[in-house]
């Protein structure tokens, strides 16, 4: 990880601050905080962090609306931090612009793999991707629109292609439902989850060993999906 | 020694009677002898001095008569202005009660109790708009002359010469906080009536001249001072009792005065209550309800209406008995109430009506054994005025009844013609006889009696010499005509009277069947809606009105209960009735006292501390129903009452049994929480503080086990709120069902990628079909419950042991199940272990609050669907849940098109 990162952390628990701070510090990145939405927006105008990590439960203002006025003028990464039962939350955050989030309590290494991908995302630039994947038995090509398991080639739907593509352009990132649905049957189609529920398993009886037990293509309940690569 | 002290049931009754005084307002009586004696004035003058004492005092209604002195008095006095009414095209004014109640002010000053208001009025007396105020909590003062007096009012009268029908219930006086006589000699009352300072309208004066002779005014002023005496002795007795100074009378002497409909009752009723506050004795009115008084014309019923209910208004008990011999069932009664005295009239027919019918009086003298009868004399002169009560008794026949009588006679003389060659002519009288028999048997006593005497008329004419004539040669036959007549008028009115009293009986048994019919039906009733409906049906059935239940419902408002689809809302006006009634636990409405104009009658359905709701009954004539419908009303009303009190007693308990259940299980959670908050919070307080005091002294592999105790800990104290935050969202009803159509595979796959941690390496085996069709659920809640399935499953499996979790779809629905291989479930626990807090005793398990299989079962119920446990082939327990495909998945059918190029 590059030195002298810079993460803002909006969040109100001092006591959670104090541990995001303790923890990162090990991993060389320098932790600013922001206990207020209002102070958080005005941190992250004026230190320009490379990372935003901002807590969905604010004193004096929601976060997705913090998450709104972030995304009118920056493309900063943000993760939410929120807890269970905030599902409608989260997927509101997330189409404001969030790049991911984290369900409390989570863990140091949990933080640390989301910063990583969402760095790298932000980086390479939106929607960028390599063009070939490799991940366990799957390779996949998406400027060819081949995908491999284990060396045979898997016969895809030019549907359940884009979907498999829309997912890992965002590979390790949650992309809520209404994204896909967006992406892959276009704005009309947002309502028909069920379009998606029945792709996704699809694809998972093309490209998992286990359907019922995925290694790859994650579901994050209530919220949406995760293609997953093995690190 | 014990004689002395008061009797504590008696006190008791006192302290009550004081307390509930102590809420009404106090009322005052300036009480006189006759008109000009300055009630009014002095009534005037103590209210100025409230007003001086800062009190707050308004005038609800004063007469001055144009008197100046009594005018001065009015100045600095608030006025309450009159209620003014158009009645018929005349302008009333008239006291307005509304207007006092909504002003409240602390005392009313309110001239004339005796006064009758005007039509349109809510109640029919002033008196009662002074009760009203006194029962709302204000203080009144008001007037009232001698006169006036219901119980003096015959006395009066007698004395005068001049009836007044404006009366005021003795009770008013006795029940006052104060009375003060106001008390003038004749001769000034006269020198001021020559002087023009009383008042005397213009039309009356003639008549008021034969009023205000000095004789009768000397009557009067003593019939004053010796009721207001009357009324010092009581509180001297009171004061006495009291004290417990000394017993002074035998307290169960009771008198018992006989009713009828006729007006001489009044004065009887008079006297026995005259007699009875002498004695301080109860006294009991008792009308006998003979067979022939069913068919009692309107007028006496009304009569005898009045009369009980004047009665009632003096303080007396009323009771009807049914028999038909009158005295027998008088002392009958009075025997079994322990009666002293018996009250009845003098009779005022021709003596021979006594020789042939008996005399009430000698019946009741000889029957008595040791009670006293008392005979009173009527007042005749009227009685006579009035119809003969025989003559209306006798019930109007149909001219049917009456054609088919004189049909029997003919068929009975061409019978007699028939057998007139064989059998003497005495002999055929019988046949005669069986025809009045046969009428008498069928109709009422009018065509009987008439078959009687055409029997006796076509008899001489046909069978008896010289035939064809009503001519009779041997006189002996006039003894045979006149036996024979007396013969079958005796048999006409004996058949007649046994004809009415089964009637009569058949009547009381329909009142008794249909009362018990209700009673019957109440039983079961469960709700406050269900009484209402059969009390209504049984009211309907019973008086053939329609009728109408209102209950308590919630915020006090008086709502219709058991409403049905034909009954009508009730009136503004009518409503404002039934309100009343509610608050006051009065009768109002049509047929009473209180609202006469109202269309319907309303009575209070009271329980057994408060009101419960109000019975309305609208005949449709729109005419006052009966007194014997009154009566079974005022059943049917008890009858509902108790009813609506029992629900509304079961629901108290039913509440404070949930209340004692919540609480038990309010502090089994909270003994539980608090257990399995404090265990896992103990280990990290104990692991960090180890950590951060003693880091020198601990080796590595220690550091990292303490720290691994913290980090488990904390994970266990996370999944605990978890379980109890959803298992408040579920008991609190905040639990929404968002149901899509997906693949369980979907859930079953995210269920177990959430546990990969705790998993711990145990094999997990999925025996999910290829095929499965979708199924509509809230993805979020069914992975929660497959989360705590599968917890569970780890929680009592030994690492090493498999978890198998399958699917399949059957006619039911969707079932999954989360088998493992622990110990299994105890049998007979198949269903607890779903219960709040169950835990598998002794099993020295992981801990954990029992509340994740309680939370599986919510959300499974929440979806319809079902959830069970059994016990595995080979050991181990399988936890199986089915939730119900209704309704089509959505269509596929877009799926497959590419997306809509957008420009």
């Amino acid at each position: 990880m590059t030195a002298d990162l810079v993460i803002l952390a909006i969040e109100d628990e001092p006591q959670l601050v104090r541990f995001l701070r303790a923890s990162l510090a090990g991993h060389a990145i320098r932790l600013i905080d922001a206990p207020t939405g209002a102070a958080g927006l005005v941190e992250a105008s004026t230190r320009v962090p490379d990372l935003i990590l901002l807590d969905l439960g604010l004193p004096d203002m929601d976060g997705v609306e913090v998450c709104r006025r972030l995304r009118e003028w920056t493309k900063i990464p943000i993760l939410v931090l929120s807890a269970r039962g905030q599902e409608r939350d989260k997927i509101e955050a997330l189409d404001a612009g969030a790049d991911d989030y984290l369900t409390k309590p989570f863990g140091i290494g949990e933080l640390l793999a989301r910063i990583r991908v969402a760095l790298r995302h932000s980086q390479r630039g939106p929607g960028a991707s390599e063009p070939v994947i490799e991940t366990g038995n799957l390779r996949i090509d998406l400027a060819l629109r081949r995908v491999l398991r284990a060396g045979a080639e898997v016969h895809l739907t030019p549907n359940e292609f884009k979907l498999l593509a829309e997912l890992v352009k965002n590979a390790d990132r949650v992309v809520t439902q209404r994204q896909l649905l967006k992406a892959v049957w276009g704005p009309g189609s947002v309502d028909h989850t069920h379009y998606l529920r029945v792709f996704m398993a699809n694809l998972r009886h093309k490209l998992e060993d286990l359907p019922a037990r995925p290694r790859h293509l994650m579901t994050e309940a209530g919220v949406g999906y995760r293609f997953r690569t093995e690190t | 020694m014990s004689e002395d002290r008061p009797d504590p049931d008696a006190l008791l009754a006192r302290v009550q009677q004081e307390e509930a005084r102590s809420r009404r307002g106090k009322l005052k009586i300036f009480f006189g002898a006759s008109a000009g004696v300055g009630k009014t004035y002095a009534m005037l003058e103590a209210g100025q001095k409230h007003r001086r004492e800062d009190h707050d005092v308004v005038i609800g209604w004063v007469e001055t008569h144009g008197r100046q002195e009594t005018a001065r008095l009015l100045e600095g006095l608030e006025r309450l202005e009159p209620r003014k009414d158009e009645h018929r095209g005349v302008d009333l004014a008239e006291f307005d009660l509304d207007g006092a109640l909504a002003r409240r002010p602390g005392l009313v000053l309110l001239d004339e109790l005796a006064h009758t208001n005007a039509p349109g009025s809510r109640h029919i007396k002033r008196w009662q708009d002074a009760v009203e105020l006194l029962d709302a909590g204000i203080d009144v003062y008001s007037t009232l002359n001698v006169q006036h007096l219901e119980s003096l009012n015959d006395v009066v009268a007698q004395i005068t010469g001049v009836k007044v029908k404006e009366t005021v219930p003795d009770s008013i006086l006795e029940e006052a906080d104060e009375v003060e006589l106001i008390d003038i000699a004749p001769d000034d009352l006269l020198q001021r009536l020559r002087e023009g300072k009383v008042y005397v309208p213009e039309q009356a004066r003639r008549a008021i001249e034969g009023f205000f002779r000095k004789g009768n005014l000397i009557a009067l002023r003593e019939l004053a001072l010796r009721r207001t005496a009357e009324r010092v002795d009581e509180q001297m007795r009171d004061y006495r009792r009291d004290h417990g100074i000394s017993a002074t009378w035998p307290a169960s002497e009771r008198l018992l005065v006989c009713v009828g409909p006729n007006p001489a009752s009044e004065r009887l009723i008079r006297a026995a209550r005259r007699m009875a506050v002498g004695l301080r004795a109860q006294w009991i009115a008792v009308y006998v309800e003979a067979p022939a008084h069913l068919r009692l014309p309107d007028s006496d019923r009304q009569a005898l209406a009045d009369n009980m209910r004047l009665a009632e208004s003096l303080g007396g008990k009323t009771v009807i008995l049914s028999g038909s011999d009158v005295a027998r069932q008088l002392v009958l009664y009075a025997r079994e109430h322990n009666v002293g005295r018996i009250l009845a009239g003098k009779p005022t027919h021709p003596r021979w009506r006594d020789r042939v019918r008996g005399s009430l009086v000698d019946a009741l003298v000889r029957g008595s054994g040791d009670i006293d009868v008392y005979v009173i004399s009527g007042d005749t002169a009227r009685d006579a005025r009035r119809p003969r009560p025989a003559e209306t008794f006798r019930p109007r026949s149909p001219l049917a009844d009456y054609a088919k009588a004189v049909a029997v006679v003919v068929v009975a003389s061409l019978l007699c013609w028939a057998m007139f060659p064989i059998f003497a002519a005495t002999n055929l009288a019988m046949v005669y006889l069986l025809g009045v028999t046969f009428v008498a048997t069928r109709s009422s006593r009018g065509p009987a009696a008439l078959a009687s005497v055409l029997s006796v008329a076509a008899f001489d004419f046909f069978f008896i010499p010289p035939h064809l004539t009503f001519a009779v040669v041997d006189t002996q036959y006039l003894l045979t005509f006149a036996v024979m007549l007396l013969v079958a008028l005796l048999i006409s009115t004996l058949a007649s009277r046994a004809r009415a009293q089964a009637d009569m009986v058949r009547q009381r048994e329909r009142r008794t069947a249909s009362l018990y019919a209700m009673s019957r039906d109440l039983a079961s009733a469960q709700n406050v809606d269900d009484i209402g409906l059969i009390c209504a049906r049984h009211v309907e059935d019973a008086t053939s009105s329609q009728a109408i239940v209102l209950a308590t419902g919630v915020a006090g408002q008086l709502r219709e209960v058991g409403m049905r689809v034909q009954s009508r809302p009730l009136a503004d006006r009518d409503e404002a009735v039934a309100r009343w009634v509610y608050e006051h636990r009065r009768p109002a409405g049509l047929g009473t006292d209180t609202l006469p104009a109202a269309s319907a009658l309303f009575l209070p359905l009271t329980g057994s501390d408060q009101s419960l709701g109000v019975l309305g009954v609208r005949p449709p004539s729109g005419q006052p129903l009966g007194s014997d419908q009154m009566q079974l009303l005022e059943a049917f009303a008890t009858q509902a009452a108790a009813a609506l009190d029992r629900v509304r007693l079961l629901g108290r308990a039913q509440r404070a049994q949930v209340e004692v259940e919540t609480e038990r299980l309010r502090n089994s959670l909270l003994s539980s929480v608090s257990h399995d908050l404090r265990t896992p919070l103990a280990s990290i307080t104990g692991a960090a503080s180890t950590l951060l005091h003693e880091s020198g002294q601990i080796d590595d592999a220690s550091r990292r086990d303490l720290l691994e105790t913290i980090h488990e800990e904390a994970f266990r104290l996370n999944r605990l709120v978890a379980n109890l935050l959803d298992m408040t969202r579920l008991e609190s009803g905040a639990l929404k069902v968002k149901k899509e159509w997906l693949p369980i595979e979907e859930v079953i796959g995210s269920a177990l990628a959430r546990l990969e941690a705790s998993l711990e390496g145990r094999a997990v085996e999925t025996d999910v079909p290829d095929d499965l069709p979708l199924a509509p659920f809230d993805a979020l809640l069914i992975e929660q419950v497959l989360v705590n399935l599968i917890e569970n499953a780890v929680k009592h499996t030994p690492r090493g042991a498999g978890i198998t979790i399958s699917a399949s779809v059957s006619p039911e629905g969707l079932t999954v199940s989360v088998s493992d291989r622990g110990p299994g479930i105890p049998p007979g626990d198949e269903t607890r272990v779903f219960e709040k807090f169950h835990r598998l005793e002794g099993r020295g398990q992981k801990s954990g609050v029992g509340l994740g299989l309680t939370i599986c079962r919510g959300i499974v119920t929440a979806h319809g669907g079902t959830i069970s446990v059994s016990n595995r082939e080979g050991g181990g327990a399988s936890f199986r849940f089915t939730l119900p495909i209704d309704g089509e998945p959505p269509s596929m059918a877009e799926a497959a098109k590419p997306r809509p190029e957008t420009p």
